[in-house]
């Protein structure tokens, strides 16, 4: 039996699980600082992490998941990111989580990482462009870190605010959008365990031009609803105000749920490209998270709150 | 001999121009396809086949539109002759924009494309554009010139002053925040219509 084994044991002789799994994300975090540079010649260590929610779809290449990107922070073509964010550090990093909760806190990105279980979460990504990727992400999910700072009944939406750096941010010269990005979610949405805060991408560290060092990933959504490069989450009584509702809010609503019955005004929602296939595909409702979301719009009228 | 020999070098000169109006007309479809070929459009290859067309083709019509000024300004009215070279250019890779949107990225789905001309202004706008470029296209050879008469077939050509404003407008209306690209081909197709008006005014005041 089990017990008579551990009975046998000592404590030095066991390494906790959850230890293990630190150490390693510590290591992983490290190797992100560059501090594991050290290590000369060896490539970088990945996140340590399991294996969370999947899909059997077929990956997009790591290639175009980091050369084909929208972070207007960078500028506004698709291989800008990539090109323009090797000036940005997203090392060191602190997220103030405040607002409406008992325990406010400001946060280091490591220790974020050392402080949650990392899973992989293979999703869809459907931008509001037409496009679609599958994504393998790395994060954990909102839910525990709001979790963490107690809310109180005042929370009933969570606002994003993302990094203001315009020396490191080339992107931010112009204001394509009102700086610093904002996004934001109702308090439902943002506890639904399917909403994810990415730290990683394809097991590694997130690249700089997917959204460096900590993104918000919701998958029933158009992809602008994923912050990047996030500094603060607050949870607030009232609908905050998000970036691209405000440039043009009969094009982008505060939900703004993947829906293929509500087009966007100058372009049809009704089919998507996935990026590496030729003919265009069908849009699924919530892009195909229906089953796991609907609920949260019961009663709801989709085409008033797009 | 029947020519005089000093005029032999002008016309191989003047053959040379020519060529290089072809070869830089066609770069841009070269480097389209090259890169396409290589596979080097990026990730979306197609949207990026649709949007290089389409940029070329505005550009050209501009262009076309700036070889009138430009032959006065210049005081070079021989470069009048290459107009309609660019003209048909221009019109080409409309053509290519249109047919690869319809055929690659529609794959000829008619009901979605008459969809998208009723629904969606920016297609109905570019639709348009394209509709009324071809009465120019089809009528832009010398025997037109004639049979319409020079006054009549100027008056056609004018549509050209409505077509490359519907395209710069198709453009501007696709883009999602930096308007930029699309203000610029604007101002310069503004600007070429305020020396057209300003030209106007100082020849009728010249009379």
């Amino acid at each position: 039996m089990l017990i008579r084994h551990a009975a046998d044991l000592t404590d030095n002789d066991v390494t906790d699980h959850g230890l293990y799994m630190k150490r390693r994300t510590l290591m992983a975090g490290l190797a992100g600082v560059g501090l594991a540079g050290a290590a000369a010649g060896e490539a970088r260590a990945g996140l340590a992490f399991t294996k969370g929610f999947s899909t059997t779809e077929k990956l997009t290449p790591k290639e175009d998941i980091t050369t084909y990107n929208n972070f207007y922070e960078f500028g506004v073509d698709k291989g800008d990111p990539a090109e323009k964010s090797d000036r940005f550090k997203p090392r060191p990093w602190t997220v103030r989580i405040d607002g409406a909760c008992e325990a406010p806190r400001t946060v280091g990105i490591e220790d974020l990482i050392k402080g949650n279980k990392l899973e992989e979460r293979i999703y869809r990504m459907r931008c509001v462009e037409g496009w679609s990727m599958v994504i393998p992400w790395v994060g954990f999910p909102l839910k525990d870190l709001i979790a963490s700072v107690k809310p109180t009944s005042k929370a009933k939406f969570v606002a994003f605010e993302t990094v203001m750096r315009p020396s490191e941010m080339p992107g931010q010269g112009w204001n394509t959008l009102d700086w610093p990005y904002r996004e934001g979610l109702r308090i439902d949405e943002a506890m639904h365990p399917l909403t994810l805060m990415a730290v990683g991408l394809y097991g590694d560290v997130l690249p700089n031009q997917n959204g460096a060092p900590l993104r918000l990933v919701a998958p029933w959504k158009y992809g602008f609803k994923g912050a990047k490069s996030i500094v603060r989450i607050s949870l607030v009584e009232n609908q905050p105000v998000t970036a691209w509702n405000k440039l043009a809010p009969r094009e982008y609503g505060f939900y703004s749920n993947v829906n293929p019955a509500v087009d966007h005004p100058r372009w049809s929602q009704a089919t998507e490209r996935r990026i590496g296939e030729f003919r265009r595909r069908e849009t699924l409702p919530f892009n195909g998270y229906g089953e796991y979301v609907a609920d949260l719009y019961k009663g709801m009228d989709l085409k008033r709150f797009y | 001999m029947a020519n005089p020999p000093r005029k032999r070098p002008s016309k191989l000169r003047g053959n040379l121009i020519y060529a290089l109006v072809w070869l830089a007309c066609f770069a841009p479809l070269v480097w389209v396809a090259w890169k396409g070929f290589n596979g080097d459009l990026g990730a979306n290859p197609i949207e990026k086949l649709i949007r290089e067309l389409g940029v070329w083709g505005l550009r050209l019509l501009l262009v076309g539109l700036a070889i009138t000024p430009a032959a006065r300004i210049l005081k070079a009215p021989r470069l009048v002759r290459f107009r309609r070279t660019i003209g048909l250019f221009a019109f080409s890779y409309i053509v290519l924009h249109l047919s690869s949107y319809i055929g690659v990225d529609l794959f000829f789905d008619w009901n979605q494309l008459w969809k998208d001309i009723l629904k969606r202004p920016f297609i109905t706008l570019g639709m348009l554009g394209f509709t009324l470029l071809i009465p120019l296209a089809v009528t832009s050879t010398n025997g037109w010139v004639i049979r319409m008469g020079r006054a009549a077939w100027s008056r056609l050509h004018r549509l050209i002053y409505v077509i490359v404003p519907l395209g710069v407008v198709h453009y501007y209306l696709l883009v999602k925040a930096d308007h930029r690209p699309p203000l610029i081909y604007g101002a310069v197709f503004v600007l070429l219509m305020v020396w057209r008006a300003w030209d106007a005014w100082s020849k009728r005041a010249a009379r």
